[in-house]
């Protein structure tokens, strides 16, 4: 005899197990329709892959899976697709769900289908793909895909394999009749767990209330090595957890898995499914359910297709509602009741009890805990149910987590103990949501925490980054300052310039130079300095108008946002709506500040046109290379938007996720991530749009001259050229070679500074030297050709 | 077609508060056989007045807090009270004394804390304790057993009505006498064995009647253990606890002795406090094993305070000292739930 274990507590409710035992089991036939709910598992619904009309053929699949946890439904019979809607599916809320309505034809005419002759020879994930294609969940009662139970945990070897045969459930007999009746099959169906799972030993758990099963299970499992455990009958021995401490004395770690300590449990149902899929190729659908109670006349246990209609299996068994006050699917202790008896039987549907009035009773109405402690005594988990009740009325979350709310399997054991008539499973379940439902909303406000703690900090980033930058411009102009000073050069160009920038800069009206060409060159100086900061007014009006735009749709965004909150009753909406008002502030503020800009611009900031025409158009130029800061070249964009695009596409990514987790959960929010993605993917489609509008491959602007990169140079060039052509041409050709050759290598210098500066090039001194020593040259050069301009004129 | 929307479970066991108090006061019986037997019908007539007052008591808060008194009067809890301070006084108490223990144990110490279940002290014994402070005389004026008194000298039913309604002389007052554990305790003389010999109080293990009246009040105890009433967990472990004290004290019988294991749990309200009012459990520890500790506790105060304390009988005393415990009892005994390495408080510790 092996050695077994007993689990605290427990209790011995009358079974009412003999009455469904008269007879064997019995096909309950082809209903006209069937109702085959998309969800009947653990995890993600299967998705429709039929349309309405179709015919379809049994075992066909019909929805497939969805996502690693979640499983895949098949036709139980042959017919057409009527509908594809929500309908009640057997739930404790007696909610809807998304189902295929089959109008059976009554030829149950079967999909082509072979099973594995030898599925030894397959590989472990082929045989677990079989499983998963099945559509086998679960069937004693939670429908948990049995095909994650087996492809999981391969990071700890199975040391148990343990076949659920408890149904410690009164009344319920589905289990008890299928291993009497088709023992050879779920022992077979072990052996594919078996193959599968590789485990030290395989159980089979059967509670010693079913001697019948247990003689045909031994029989069955003779020379296996497969072995069938007795033990006590107390309720609740079924529960997983509980089993696995009844067969091997091991506990499962609170919030941990059978896997975690080796082990893996099936219910024999389940086996016995797996069994039919693998040799047989038949998918899951149709189950042993058992229709019971005292306003059923003739209780048995029905072969049921999955989606047979509950109303045709009372009417089979002759059901007077008149005598039945309460319908429940499952058992008296755990089950939940019906509402509709329209609702289908589904994978995990074992039992439709009917029960009289007198037969189970409506409850007392619950008196003042005692504090007697029965409950605490029942209790299979060694849970305070007294204590917990306690808390539970108070809303003490924190001490029902400490008090290990959270272990409870809900087996309604305490409540039946509970002398007072306390509906303590009510008050867990009730505690339970609520605990969840606050632990969802602390996990969204931490999220959204998290977020606006990153803007946050991206603003300080670059509000830091912008302060660096102005920093390293300022050091470098002073660097230039005072390299120009030790140079020790008088009239100093390059010096006047920054001196010059430096007062525009500080708002101090520019002295129109005396020498236009000098003034020009030293504003492109001055602009090449790194001027960008002291923006121009179209670039101001520009920017605000952007700002003003972003706020904008910020502003509507939180406004969004805020209502959504307000409608849901969230706790967050004195958050939203100061976040709402901060928007609106920084929106007028804009306003304003744009306002002002513009009425101070009014009149046009016309420079003061200089008489000299070569000097505007060295200012023009200056303007522009000032300008070409802003405009940016078609590579620099097309590089900003590829960035942008990149870091826009994983935005999207991440919104599209947090929604698809917010529907998952059912999150209030759901709606507001997918506004989230939308906008998103709309400025993703922008950026793209962009991209794709800039000039395909950009041409190397190699056609222009190597100093063409300098627009400031070429236009000084030009201007000296233009105004050499109108002085006269036939004086002074030298002076007017020198000044053009100076120039060319002033424009060089030019180019290669303009490229150290950028770089942060350490020669950049240097070259600022050599540029002030050509400068000199070329004002020597310059001078001596205006003299002999002069001369000529 | 209607069907009802409840939650699970759908099936209840048999137990309801109701029945556990009726199962008590039934259990109750053949310790009252016995003190009626032996002290005369005075218990008897505490019970009654007691009961009558209770309810009456009980229907008032009720009513004033405006509760369905049907439904509450139902649970019998009130009857239970009444019932045990009824068999803690001494026998054909004076109805102004019983009318002053239950209106404390009722209208203070059950309602004032919220009724039913909700209150920290056993009623009982905390309206006993009122009494025995305030009114020391009649409290400690307890009836000689018949054995000691001819049968004669015993309260029958009448007498012991009027007795206790304040009526009549001095003859029927039945004779007081001091019962073993009084003298015991007062004794500084003789030692434990010639104390036996001498006193016509003794009897074979302890006070003549008093060890039917205990072994009476364990009978109907071991039967609410067997209808599962509650748990052999705070009962075995006084006793325990009672014994080992008077195991370890008793030295060897001297003047100064508190009594051995056998006289202490057969003496005064061992077994009755052991089955009828440790096992309270609105007022004791909740788990199993806050139940020894509570029990073993209370056991180790009874010997302390019967030996050296200054009141002769100590039950009442311990369990309301053990009640003020029980909460501590209950936070340090928190059982280890599946699936967990320590028990909960630890955990968070
Ligand atoms: S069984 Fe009921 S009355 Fe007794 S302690 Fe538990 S909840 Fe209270
Ligand atoms: S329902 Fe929860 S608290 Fe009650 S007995 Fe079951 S596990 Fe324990």
């Amino acid at each position: 005899m092996r050695k077994i274990w007993d689990i605290h507590g427990g209790i011995h409710p009358p079974e009412n197990k003999t009455q469904s035992l008269q007879d064997n089991i019995r096909a309950a036939g082809i209903p006209a329709q069937l109702i085959v709910p998309l969800s009947q598992h653990i995890g993600a619904p299967a998705a429709p892959i039929v349309n309405v009309g179709d015919r379809v053929l049994k075992g066909q699949m019909i929805g497939e899976a969805k996502g690693f946890v979640s499983a895949p439904v098949h036709a139980p019979s042959s017919g057409t697709v009527a509908a594809i809607e929500p309908r009640v599916i057997p739930h404790p809320s007696g909610m809807s769900a998304p189902c295929v309505v089959i109008n059976c034809d009554g030829k149950d005419e079967w999909i082509s289908h072979q099973g594995i002759s030898d599925y030894r020879s397959l590989d472990k994930n082929t045989l677990v793909d079989t499983i998963r294609n099945a559509g086998i969940a679960g069937m004693g009662g939670a429908g948990f895909p049995s095909s994650v139970k087996l492809s999981g945990g391969k990071d700890k070897p199975i040391e148990t394999l343990i076949l659920n045969g408890t149904e410690c459930e009164p009344y319920i007999t589905a289990d008890d009749i299928l291993m009497q009746e088709r023992a050879a099959e779920i022992i077979a169906g072990a052996e594919i767990l078996r193959h599968i799972v590789e485990p030290n030993e395989t159980l089979i758990g059967v509670e010693d209330n079913k001697p019948e099963a247990l003689a045909a299970m031994r029989a069955a499992a003779e020379g296996t090595g497969i072995e069938v455990v007795s033990f006590p009958t107390k309720y609740p021995s079924g529960g997983e957890k509980q089993l696995i401490q009844i067969l091997t004395g091991k506990e499962v770690p609170s919030g941990g898995l059978p896997a975690d300590i080796g082990i893996v449990c099936q219910n024999i149902g389940s086996a016995r499914a797996i069994y039919r899929a693998v040799c047989h190729g038949e998918p899951l659908i149709s189950r042993v359910t058992t229709v019971t109670g005292e306003a059923c006349s003739t209780p048995r246990n029905y072969d049921v297709l999955i989606g047979t209609p509950v109303q045709y299996l009372l009417d089979l068994s002759h059901f007077d509602a008149s005598r039945c006050i309460r319908l429940i699917m499952g058992g008296p202790m755990m089950g939940y009741t019906l509402q509709d008896t329209a609702v289908p039987i589904v994978k995990t549907s074992n039992c439709v009890l009917a029960p009289t009035v007198e037969e189970l009773p409506p409850p007392p109405p619950a008196q003042a805990c005692i504090r007697c402690g029965m409950c605490a005594e029942a209790c299979p988990v060694s849970l305070l149910p007294q204590q917990m009740y306690w808390f539970s009325r108070a809303q003490e979350h924190d001490k029902l987590e400490e008090h290990n709310l959270a272990d409870c399997i809900e087996c309604g054991a305490c409540s039946y103990v509970c002398p007072s008539n306390i509906p303590l499973v009510q008050y867990y379940r009730a505690s339970k949501a609520e605990i969840r439902q606050a632990q969802q909303d602390k996990i969204k406000a931490e999220r959204s925490k998290e977020r606006f703690e990153a803007r946050q900090a991206r603003i300080e980033r670059e509000a830091a980054e912008k302060e660096a930058k102005r920093k390293a411009r300022l050091e470098a102009a002073k660097a230039k300052q005072q390299s120009a000073t030790k140079d020790g050069s008088k009239d100093d160009i390059i010096q006047a310039a920054i001196a010059r920038s430096k007062a525009k800069k500080s708002g101090g009206a520019d002295n129109p130079p005396q020498d236009p060409a000098q003034a020009a060159i030293a504003r492109a100086q001055a602009a090449r300095s790194g001027d960008a900061v002291s923006e121009t007014a179209e670039e101001k009006t520009a920017r605000l108008e952007k700002q003003l735009a972003s706020t904008e749709k910020r502003l509507a965004a939180a406004q969004q946002k805020l209502q959504l909150a307000i409608d849901n009753n969230d706790d967050n909406v004195e958050a939203f709506r100061s976040g709402v008002e901060k928007t609106e502030g920084k929106l007028q503020a804009l306003r304003k500040e744009l306002d002002a800009h513009r009425a101070s611009q009014a009149p046009a900031p016309a420079e003061s046109v200089s008489d000299d025409p070569a000097a505007a158009a060295i200012a023009r130029a200056q303007a522009k290379r000032a300008g070409g800061a802003e405009t940016e070249s078609p590579d620099a964009a097309r590089e900003r938007l590829t960035t942008q695009i990149a870091s826009t596409e994983k935005r999207l990514d991440a919104a599209q996720q947090k929604h698809a987790d917010a529907q998952a959960q059912g999150d209030v929010n759901a709606a507001a991530f997918a506004t989230a993605v939308e906008k998103t993917q709309a400025k993703l489609d922008k950026l793209r749009a962009e991209l794709a509008a800039l000039p395909a491959a950009e041409p190397e602007p190699a056609a222009e001259a190597s100093n063409a990169d300098d627009p400031a140079a070429q236009a000084i060039a030009r201007a000296l050229a233009a105004r050499n052509a109108n002085a006269e041409l036939s004086e002074a050709d030298k002076a007017r070679n020198a000044v053009s050759s100076l120039e060319k290598r002033i424009a060089k210098t030019q180019q290669k500074l303009d490229q150290a500066q950028a770089d942060g090039d350490d020669n950049a001194a240097i070259l600022s030297d050599t540029l002030a020593k050509l400068q000199g040259k070329l004002d020597e050069a310059r001078q001596a050709l205006d003299a002999l301009s002069q001369e000529e004129g | 077609m209607a069907f009802l929307k409840v939650s699970s479970p759908h099936a209840h066991g048999p137990m309801s508060t109701g029945r556990v108090m009726r199962l008590v006061l039934m259990a109750t019986i053949p310790g009252l056989v016995a003190l009626t037997w032996f002290f005369g019908f005075g218990t008897l007539t505490n019970v009654l007045w007691a009961s009558l007052s209770a309810l009456a008591f009980e229907a008032l808060a009720l009513k004033l807090r405006k509760r369905p008194i049907a439904f509450y009067l139902n649970d019998c809890s009130a009857l239970v009270t009444a019932f045990l301070l009824g068999i803690a006084l001494p026998p054909g108490s004076p109805l102004w004394l019983i009318l002053v223990g239950t209106g404390f144990a009722i209208l203070l110490c059950k309602h004032m804390y919220g009724g039913m279940g909700y209150n920290p002290f056993n009623p009982a014994m905390a309206a006993y304790v009122l009494l025995l402070i305030s009114f020391p005389v009649e409290m400690t004026n307890w009836l000689a057993p018949r054995g000691a008194v001819p049968a004669s000298e015993l309260l029958g039913p009448i007498d012991a009505l009027l007795r206790s309604l304040g009526i009549g002389s001095a003859p029927i007052d039945g004779v007081s006498m001091a019962t073993p554990l009084d003298i015991l305790k007062q004794n500084d003389a003789l030692l434990v064995d010639d104390l036996w010999a001498q006193t016509p109080q003794f009897g074979t293990v302890a006070g003549i009647g008093w060890e039917w009246v205990n072994l009476a009040f364990l009978l109907g105890g071991l039967y609410l253990l067997y209808r599962r009433v509650f748990t052999w967990h705070a009962p075995l472990s006084m006793l325990l606890a009672i014994a080992i004290m008077a195991l370890l004290f008793n030295d060897g019988g001297s003047s100064a002795s508190g009594g051995g294991a056998l006289f202490n749990l057969f003496s005064g309200a061992t077994m009755f406090g052991a089955f009828f009012i440790i096992t309270d459990p609105v007022s004791s520890a909740v788990s199993n094993r806050g139940r020894v500790i509570y029990g073993a506790l209370i056991g180790v105060l009874v010997y302390i305070i019967r030996a050296w304390g200054n009141y002769p009988d100590a039950v009442a005393f311990a369990v309301l000292l053990m009640n003020f415990a029980a909460p501590f009892i209950d936070h340090y005994t928190q059982p280890r739930t599946y699936g967990h390495k320590k028990p909960n408080a630890q955990e968070k510790a």
